[in-house]
């Protein structure tokens, strides 16, 4: 077993949780493999992160250019595949991210390395790679093993591992000359837009009641958003309400809107899955209501209603109503 | 503006309980109701958006069994010009880069200026499929796109990153992207809709037609081979609420109460 590569990810600024995390699992697997761990670092100006990852791997490389300053995956994937090509890492890792989504296919298939997306947990097994990564919107687990290779890629899901504390690896710092000759003519970065400022901050709120596919059609909506009224809470969702243009974006709860930890999360006709769970699993307490027993979201509640929505809401409704009174 | 939409025929799953066959290898989906995957949806409406705004011709293209046809209908229905499904029974057990083998043995000969796919499929959720392809194309891609903008030979594209932030890029013609939910409002299409798209071409084409072996695709021509199928672990154990809607909205409000969040 040689190296393993977690390559960071970082943006305006700041290395992303999932680096850490992955440098966590990175660790785990080589000592078991006894291997050696390597952060890869592209970036312009990034001496400070470079000294910060010190601190949680054997190794760090650096490529250093301003052409690397923001993401773009045609210039990763130059680098990348020559320093792959050069140290011959057994393992790379990289977030199964916006990022780590647009870049890691090209790469596996300009090396012809096995890729495997997305992944939960993996392990070396009898010298084979074998992954376990969610099917079916999270219904389903599936443990997969890789064809055997010399060398794998991974995207790792944000939040599958536990980020260690940062020890004092006392990694070598190792700089590399960027590859690049220059400027890509077929793409180039622009520019980041921010999220709008909506109307409504549900991350300041302690109550949320969060609806989701359940509700099949928009005007439904007043049916939970009086539940959220009697409730004193606002009124949140998943996704495919945002893309139905049901509502905005600022209501958003999950990977691609905002991360919420309120004091009670009741979902309403949501499944669960993972881009929405990882927005609202800190949350104090959970309650799910949902007709599908099986609904993912039940493993990360603490309550769980299995019934019609269009039953049970209205109900609930009128007791905190009742109980308000009182 | 001639444009691709590679299209996956696939079991909805959002709302079904989801059982795993005896052999722990896939799920049961013979009582299942099968559709255009989500994303490839929304690709499609972008297709064709494009199309009647600039001209030119939509293909819309699939890997799969002839149940498949009734995808490639829908999207000649919204108003694809033509659809082609590639169809081999080695294909059974392909993963995501062997999927964008096939299409590339198609697609190579094929002339087009844009080519669209969904970001991911709802089954397999790999990801893989639309990227992969662009780079044996030899082509530019940018995945997770939520917005297009077509400029004389090439593209401005909005890229959705995390917590709601986006990355513009401008990207050269011909390209391929990835088409990310929520982009546009995919249209409806009626039952007699679908029936009057039957005089469109729909060709089927065989592996060998594309000069594919059977060891290209399939479990053989995968880089993932699924071991076992199993239920998630739950994080926590949720306490169900037992009785009618009044009873358990009865204890919920109390459980609220003890709380102090009532």
């Amino acid at each position: 077993m040689g190296d393993i590569f977690v390559l960071a990810e970082h943006r305006m600024g700041e290395i992303r949780d999932v680096t850490f995390e992955m440098l966590s699992k990175g660790w785990e697997l080589a000592e078991e493999a006894g291997g050696t761990l390597t952060a890869v670092l592209l970036g312009h100006g990034v001496d400070g992160f470079a000294k910060k990852l010190s601190d949680y791997a054997q190794r760090v490389l650096v490529v250093e250019d301003p052409l690397l300053e923001n993401f773009n995956a045609e210039l990763y994937q130059m680098v990348l595949s020559h320093l792959m090509r050069e140290y011959k890492p057994s393992l790379t890792m990289i977030g199964h991210t916006g990022f780590g989504v647009d870049l890691a296919p090209a790469l596996a298939v300009e090396l012809g390395v096995p890729l495997a997306t997305d992944c939960i947990d993996l392990c070396f097994r009898d010298g084979s790679l074998v992954v376990v990564r969610q099917m079916y919107g999270g219904k389903v687990n599936a443990e997969a093993v890789l064809r055997p290779s010399e060398s794998y890629i991974v995207t790792v899901r944000p939040a599958s591992f536990e980020a260690r504390e940062a020890g004092a690896a006392g990694g070598e710092i190792v700089r590399v000359d960027s590859p690049l000759k220059g400027e890509v003519d077929y793409k180039r970065f622009v520019r980041y837009v921010e999220p709008p400022k909506g109307e409504v901050d549900i991350t300041a709120a302690d109550i949320i009641v969060s609806i989701g596919r359940g509700i099949k059609d928009e005007k439904n909506i007043p049916i939970v958003e009086e539940l959220a009224k009697a409730l004193g809470g606002v009124l949140a969702c998943s996704r495919p309400i945002v893309d139905k243009g049901w509502l905005p974006k600022d209501r958003q709860v999950g990977s691609s809107g905002k991360t919420v930890r309120p004091k009670v999360y009741i979902a309403v006709g949501i499944s669960g899955a993972f881009q929405h769970v990882v927005g609202m699993k800190d949350s104090e307490l959970v309650i799910a209501i949902n007709k599908d027993p099986k609904a993912p979201i039940f493993s990360f509640a603490d309550y769980g209603i299995v019934d019609d929505l269009f039953k049970v809401v209205p109900e609930l409704t009128k007791k905190i109503q009742e109980l308000k009174a009182s | 503006m001639d444009i691709i939409v590679c299209v996956k025929h696939v079991p909805d799953t959002t709302e079904a309980e989801v059982v795993i066959t005896e052999d722990g290898k896939s799920i049961k989906t013979e009582d299942m109701p099968f559709v255009i995957n989500e994303w490839d949806e929304y690709a499609v409406e972008e297709a064709i958006l494009i199309k009647e705004r600039l001209g030119g011709t939509v293909t819309a293209v699939t890997v799969g069994p002839e149940e498949a046809d009734a995808t490639l209908r829908r999207c000649l229905a919204k108003g694809a010009d033509r659809a082609i499904r590639i169809s081999d029974e080695a294909l059974e057990g392909s993963d995501g880069y062997a999927i964008a083998k096939a299409l590339h043995s198609l697609i190579k000969d094929m002339q087009f200026d844009l080519i669209l796919t969904g970001a991911q499929a709802s089954d397999d959720g790999y990801g893989v499929v639309g990227v992969a392809l662009a780079e044996m194309l030899g082509i530019p891609h940018a995945a997770l796109v939520k917005k297009i903008e077509l400029k004389d030979g090439s593209a401005v594209v909005h890229r959705e990153l995390e917590g709601g932030l986006e990355e513009v890029l401008e990207v050269k013609l011909p390209a391929l992207f990835t088409i990310q939910t929520g982009i546009n409002e995919p249209r409806y299409v009626s039952i007699m809709g679908i029936r009057r798209a039957r005089a469109k071409e729909l060709k089927v084409l065989g592996l060998a037609e594309l000069g594919l072996g059977a060891g290209d695709v399939g479990v053989e021509g995968s880089w993932l081979r699924i071991q076992r199928l199993y239920t998630p672990p739950p994080k926590k154990q949720a306490t169900i609420l037992q009785g009618s809607p009044s009873d358990v909205a009865a204890q919920l409000a109390e459980i609220l109460k003890s709380r102090g969040l009532v």
